[in-house]
């Protein structure tokens, strides 16, 4: 993996430059979770820890919704597994980009994949040109929303401890509003729009479902709605064609 | 901070990182089916689709499909605006904006 530094340290910096809106979204979010620590009986160390090394915005919510209602410790795990389980559909999109690399690079990109990170790198890897360090911009991403979040979460956790009511200042209205600008992006093709609303349909009709399981179940509906449509459209094209 | 505090923390470490690296660990010795590499394109806004609708409409766990909703207008705004200027950081903000200027002034 030598190559010329400064294209390194480029990709880097863009991959920075290309997540700083992301950072805003994130901030309240961190906030909040700092806040919501303080007040839920998880100790402080506990909870910097859990940003430190768990770094996963919905995971540690769910965590410390749970430590609060004094859920034993099997459950709280099982609950992040598969909260998180979408990171699996998330790596699995990069691998293709990825197996080239050494394991020390896959286990630090792997320790820092968010949605955010995803999400802004998955279009730089999909851009046609051949640069061999798209990893740096990956690495940039990365690293400024550890940083960014261990900051705001910190924030939240000795702000929490003064402003006891911060939760229902609705500052997780950003969650959804970043989320909104990261889909757009991707919205490209008749079968992406397929699949986007179905995937979104399918998520209020799973909302029975346990440990926000309807996320990963709708991301399925979501994919096989878009497969089809692909599919219909390229046997349309085909039959022009004849 | 106390045993139990420190068990879910290694159990969650674990958890999370596991699910993270589980395929990478093993990217260059996996193959895809033509299909499946196909499908991957479809999954990130698939999954962000299937969060934010959600959080969007039953933003404290109920249903609230009105204009009263202050997070689903924010969310139609902002996806207007997102539309519209084709910028992440005007999408958010406008997002933000909309959301507080309904909340505490409407």
């Amino acid at each position: 993996m030598n190559h010329p530094e400064s294209l390194n340290k480029h990709e880097f910096l863009s991959g920075i430059r290309d997540t700083l809106p992301l950072l805003l979204g994130a901030l309240p979010f961190g906030l909040i979770y700092g806040a919501i620590a303080a007040t839920s009986g998880l100790s402080m160390t506990a909870a910097i820890l859990m940003s430190a090394l768990v770094f996963a915005g919905s995971s540690q919510f769910i965590a410390v919704g749970l430590v609060a209602a004094q859920t034993p410790v099997a459950i709280i795990v099982l609950t992040t597994l598969i909260v998180n389980l979408r990171h699996m559909l998330y790596s699995a999109t990069l691998l293709p980009y990825l197996k080239e690399l050494p394991q020390r690079w896959r286990i630090m990109l792997a320790f820092w994949l968010t949605d955010e990170t995803f999400a802004v790198t998955v279009h730089r890897f999909q851009r046609s040109d051949s640069s061999p360090c798209k990893h740096w911009y990956q690495l940039g991403s990365s690293i400024a929303m550890y940083l960014n979040w261990q900051f705001w979460c910190f924030l939240g956790l000795v702000l929490g401890h003064r402003i006891p009511d911060a939760q229902s200042w609705g500052l997780d209205v950003a969650m959804p509003v970043t989320f909104i600008g990261m889909i757009i992006p991707f919205v490209k093709t008749i079968p992406v729009l397929v699949s986007v609303l179905t995937a979104g349909a399918a998520s209020l009709l799973t909302l029975a479902m346990p440990y926000k399981l309807g996320i990963v179940v709708s991301a399925f509906a979501g994919i096989a709605s878009g497969l089809l449509a692909q599919r219909i459209i390229d046997a349309r094209r085909e039959a022009h064609r004849q | 901070m106390s045993g139990a505090e420190a068990w879910m923390l290694v159990g969650m470490v674990i958890v999370t990182f596991g699910i993270r690296y589980f395929l990478f660990a093993v990217a260059d010795r996996i193959r895809l089916a033509p299909w499946l590499e196909l499908s991957l394109k479809f999954i990130p806004p698939a999954v962000l689709t299937a969060i934010t609708v959600p959080a969007v409409l039953l933003p404290n766990g109920e249903w609230q499909v009105s204009f009263a909703n202050s997070y689903l207008v924010a969310a139609l705004l902002s996806l207007a605006a997102g539309i519209v200027t084709r910028n992440l950081l005007v999408t958010i903000g406008m997002g933000l904006a909309a959301f507080f200027v309904h909340r505490y002034f409407v």
